[in-house]
Order: C-alpha cells, then sequence, then structure tokens
C-alpha cells in the first residue's frame, strides 16, 4: 500500500515552506488552489498568493508581469489547460520575454483518466518542447519532486514542470534524491539495454529492469526527469555501451521523451529503439492503471519489447 | 517655446522619423504607429519617471506597448531619450538586428515582448500587483490597440484589474477606429467602450490622443477615484499628421514609395515650421 502524499501535494508543501522565507515567491493559479493543493499556502500567504478565476491565459501574463517586477512566479494549474489554452502566452510572455516563471502543470498525462481527452495532457511535453528558451522537468516521486522544487526557487528563467495527481511509490529516498536541471540520474547500470523514462514512468521501467535482471538481461535504467535541456551525453553513451533503446512515457508517441531521444540516436549513434507511449487518438478513458495496462505502460509489457528486441 | 510646444514639435520630429525608419526598412506599421505618438510623447516626454541610464531602476514607472505593433514611434522615441544610440534607428527590421519589427526586451527601455495582441494589459496587471505587494509607487501604463480589444485575453485582464482594484494601472486605447481589414465596428463592434470598461470596474476617461497637452492634463489628474484601475480612450486619426495617410485602413502596414516619403515630410515639415497645433 503506498502511503506518500502525491508529488503536487509535495510541490505545495516545499513550495509553503519555502514562500515563509522569501516574500518574492509567488504562487498564482486559477480557481485551481483544490486540485493543485494551494489551499494552505492561500491561508498562509494570501500576500504571497495570486487567483485569476479560471482564466489561465491571464494567469500566465500576470506570472511574467509579477516576474519582469522581480517576483518569483509559479503559476500552478492542470496540465491539460495551461499546456494549450495559455500556450501562447508561455511562447511569448514567459519564453520569448525570458521572464522567471515556472510553469507547474499538475495532474498531466491521463491523470484525470476518466474525464476524457479535454482533461488529458498528452501533447505538453511536445509543444514545450519546441518553444525556444523553457525547461521541461518531469519529477517522478515525492523526493525528486521537494528536490526540484527547492532547485528552482534559485533558477532564473522559464521552466514547464508536469506532475501527476496521484501518489506514486517512491524511486529515490529522502536523504538520496539526486536533480539537477539536464542531468539525467542512472538508476541501474547494466550493459544489454536501456529503458528510459520520464516521470511516472520511472518506476515502470524500474520494475522492467528488475525483472529483465532476474531473467539474466543487464539492463540500463535512466531518469530522464529533464527533457529539455536533454542530457544527449547520457543517451549516446546508453547507445554506445547496451545497443538498444526503449522509452517508455505517459504521453503521445509523437514529439515527448522517445522523440527527444531518438533524435539523439539517429544523429549520432543508430540503435534499435522502442518508444512505448500513447498512440496518436484519443485516449481511452478509465483509471490511470487501467489506461496504463491498456496501452502497455507496464513492466511486463516492457519486458516483453526488450526480450524480442534483444532476441 | 514653451513646454507644450516643444512636444508638439517632438511629436512631428518623431513621426518624419519613424516615415523615414519605415521607408528605409521597406516594411512597417505606418497608421497606428502614427496614431499613437502623440499618446507616447506624453507618456514619455512628460509623465513617466524613468531613466534611460538606469533602465532597471527598480521604483521606475512601467510601460508595455500591447499593440507591438506600433514599434516605430516607440524606438524611435526611445533612442531618441537616450536609451540607445539614435544611429542604430537605421538597423530596424534589418538581418539580426535587435530593433525587431515588434517590441523586444532586447532594446534597453523596453519592458517585455509583445507582438502577439491581448498581452500586454494581463502582463501591466502583474505589473500593478508587483507594485502593491512591494508598496511601490510607480504606475504603469499599457496601451492597447482598438481592434486588439476582439481578444479574449483583454477582457480577462480587465476583470483581473477590477477585481484587485489596481488604481496604479492605466490603460490607454488608441482608438482610431480602424483596423486591418476596415473599421472597427464593422469587424466586431466594440462600443459601448466606455460602459463596458466601467462594468468591469474600471474609473473611464475618454480623451483627444492627438492633443498631447489634453493628454498630459489628464493623466496628470490620475487618480482620479481610488481603490479603481483607470482607462483612457484616446480618441485618435490613424495616420494622424499626414492627410493622405489618415483614415484609411489600407495604410496600416502600407509603406510609403520614395514620393510619398517626400510629400509626407515636406507635410511634416510645414507643421514644424508653423507649430503644429493637433
Amino acid at each position: 500500500m503506498n502511503t506518500n502524499i502525491p508529488c503536487r501535494k509535495m510541490f505545495t508543501n516545499t513550495l509553503l515552506e519555502l514562500a515563509r522565507k522569501d516574500s518574492d515567491i509567488i504562487a498564482i493559479t486559477s480557481d485551481a488552489r483544490g486540485s493543485v493543493t494551494l489551499e494552505d499556502f492561500a491561508i498562509q500567504l494570501p500576500q504571497q498568493f495570486v487567483e485569476t478565476g479560471i482564466a489561465e491565459q491571464n494567469e500566465v501574463s500576470i506570472a511574467a508581469g509579477l516576474a519582469a517586477c522581480g517576483k518569483k512566479s509559479f503559476v500552478c494549474a492542470p496540465a491539460s489547460f495551461l499546456s494549450a489554452r495559455s500556450l501562447e502566452q508561455i511562447k511569448m510572455d514567459v519564453a520569448y520575454s525570458n521572464t522567471n516563471v515556472k510553469i507547474i502543470g499538475v495532474s498531466g498525462g491521463v491523470s484525470y483518466g476518466p474525464l476524457g481527452s479535454s482533461h488529458h495532457s498528452l501533447h505538453d511535453i511536445a509543444v514545450m518542447r519546441a518553444i525556444p528558451g523553457i525547461c521541461v522537468i518531469l519529477p517522478c516521486d515525492i523526493h525528486q519532486t521537494r528536490k526540484m522544487t527547492k532547485t528552482l526557487v534559485d533558477y532564473v528563467g522559464p521552466v514547464y514542470v508536469r506532475m501527476g495527481r496521484n501518489a506514486v511509490p517512491d524511486v529515490y529516498t529522502k536523504d538520496n534524491a539526486p536533480f539537477d536541471i539536464g542531468k539525467a540520474n542512472i538508476i541501474m547500470e547494466g550493459k544489454d539495454i536501456t529503458i528510459m523514462g520520464t516521470g511516472e514512468t520511472v518506476k515502470i521501467a524500474f520494475e522492467a529492469g528488475i525483472l529483465l535482471k532476474e531473467k539474466g538481461i543487464s539492463t540500463r535504467i535512466i531518469d530522464m526527469h529533464t527533457i529539455k535541456p536533454l542530457d544527449k551525453e547520457v543517451i549516446i553513451k546508453a547507445a554506445k555501451e547496451t545497443g538498444h533503446i526503449i522509452t517508455v512515457e505517459e504521453h503521445s508517441i509523437y514529439g515527448g521523451l522517445g522523440g527527444a531521444v531518438s533524435e539523439q540516436i539517429v544523429q549520432n549513434f543508430p540503435v534499435p529503439m522502442r518508444i512505448i507511449g500513447i498512440p496518436d487518438e484519443p485516449a481511452i478513458t478509465g483509471t490511470s492503471p487501467e489506461i496504463f495496462k491498456y496501452y502497455g505502460l507496464t513492466a511486463d509489457n516492457i519486458v516483453n519489447i526488450a526480450v524480442k528486441m534483444l532476441d | 517655446m514653451d513646454r507644450i510646444e516643444f512636444l508638439k514639435n517632438k511629436a512631428i520630429q518623431i513621426r518624419k522619423e519613424l516615415l523615414q525608419m519605415i521607408y528605409d526598412a521597406k516594411t512597417g506599421h505606418t497608421g497606428g504607429s502614427l496614431s499613437s505618438v502623440d499618446i507616447l510623447v506624453a507618456l514619455y516626454y512628460e509623465i513617466m519617471k524613468i531613466d534611460p541610464k538606469n533602465t532597471k531602476w527598480k521604483s521606475r514607472d512601467r510601460f508595455v506597448l500591447s499593440k507591438g505593433h506600433s514599434v516605430e514611434g516607440y524606438y524611435t522615441i526611445l533612442a531618441d531619450l537616450g536609451f540607445f544610440p539614435k544611429d542604430e534607428l537605421k538597423y530596424f527590421c534589418k538581418f539580426n538586428s535587435r530593433l525587431i519589427g515588434h517590441p523586444s526586451v532586447k532594446v534597453p527601455g523596453v519592458e517585455m515582448n509583445t507582438g502577439a495582441l491581448g498581452h500586454g494589459l494581463s502582463v501591466a496587471v502583474g505589473m500593478a500587483l508587483a507594485g502593491k505587494m512591494d508598496k511601490k509607487k510607480y504606475k504603469v501604463y499599457v496601451l492597447m490597440g482598438d481592434g486588439e480589444l476582439a481578444e479574449g485575453s483583454i477582457w480577462e485582464g480587465a476583470m483581473a484589474a477590477g477585481h484587485y482594484k489596481l488604481d496604479n494601472l492605466i490603460g490607454i486605447i488608441d482608438r482610431n477606429h480602424l483596423q486591418i481589414s476596415g473599421n472597427t465596428e464593422n469587424i466586431m463592434s466594440l462600443e459601448n467602450l466606455k460602459e463596458k470598461w466601467n462594468s468591469f470596474g474600471w474609473n473611464v476617461l475618454v480623451e483627444d490622443g492627438n492633443n498631447i497637452k489634453k493628454m498630459i492634463d489628464i493623466i496628470k489628474k490620475i487618480p482620479i477615484a481610488k481603490k479603481k484601475p483607470h482607462l483612457i480612450i484616446a480618441n485618435t486619426i490613424k495616420g494622424k499628421g499626414v492627410p493622405f495617410i489618415e483614415n484609411d485602413a489600407k495604410w496600416h502596414h502600407k509603406v510609403p514609395n520614395k514620393d510619398q516619403l517626400k510629400e509626407a515630410l515636406e507635410i511634416l515639415d510645414s507643421l514644424l515650421k508653423k507649430g503644429f497645433n493637433i
């Protein structure tokens, strides 16, 4: 039984803790204080909290205006709306204007599984990647989320973060959760094949790695928490040393982690590669685990694919 | 020469320079730049507390050109005030120039990149909120186009400014009644603008936006009402100052040819000599 709090809650707890000591930290939201878990922040630091009502475009531009006057803006809302409705504001007022705004997309991917494509964000990594000047980060558990939040408060510049809605099992521990922007974490060493995950799929990749190890397949598992700037070195090294790569992501198979990794592989050291993600269709609806299972975002499916690749 | 006469002459000079800039670059937004010159002159030479030598001065007044396409007059004024060398204006829209065809923060004095319409008001709301949080006395000015008001995001910003009672925020609409495809009321009717902004919680003023003295007088009276953002509907003439450009939507981004430039500069020169009575 997983007794963790969700990553979004760890994020807001940490942000509140830091904001108490730094009055320049401002949380901005669009009637999403509940879904983001910003209620405590809103009550305890009302002077550092901006509510815009259901207006994602407005909240992003306001965050940019605040940042232009020295504030550290954290815009927090469901990823599905932030990454689409306010995309032009992110492009213009945040990335192009290079304002110190963190775009925090919560309940990303298929977190809102039963609610349909309106609430899914399976395009966000792809669109953010194509905008110059913005980092793209997906933390995989609460420990990394805490470390990331501390890092982001001091990092000056535009960042898009995507987190899920549900509590997820640990990948790291409280005292050992490495996080440097742009530096991927190798969480299991191996020489036959590499599996890369990002966000919630890191744990799945890790589980697949354990199962493959039991079959005698030496598997390297990489946590690609930062998709932009991409750790090209770790990718090319994995291609050279393991010769096979699988990416797994809670995102369209187009333009996400798989897209980013394959761009490096084909241009630097081509090796067989498989991209596991959500196909190009309105995603089926259900709970996250149901959807993950349906599309093969599971340890068992990764194992099958890996075994076939190595056959 | 008294101050107002000086500013009127300054506005004529700015018009001459921006037309030359557009002619040299073979691109630009002639009509809207000419309509907004007097508003910008009032703000930049008389109203705003700014320091061209200290562009990051924390207590400076902020300005956002939400109608980013009217950039030519803006750049010309910033150069004239010493934010960057005037000589650089000849590189407007040239390859790899920082004087891009819409405002860029690479240009000293520009607070925010604009060009996509409907963003500037919300950005200004953020700046005004920051001013309130920091208990600073600076004011935030944002110049919007009238055609731009069809963007829904403008009204999100308007709602937020009213909600947060941002009396340090001054919105100005360059109300020239023309957008690229024709008269604003035929494209997407905006009226009654005064009632609309009033109902969003703004203190609304109407003034002749091509009359520098009246613009200065009305802005200096602000805050007229406490705890409300201020909006000035500045009635202007698109293409103001050059009769054959005035009130013609075709001049939204038409570039003058050599003869037209010569004629326009002669007209403006004659006004300069007589003292331009806008």
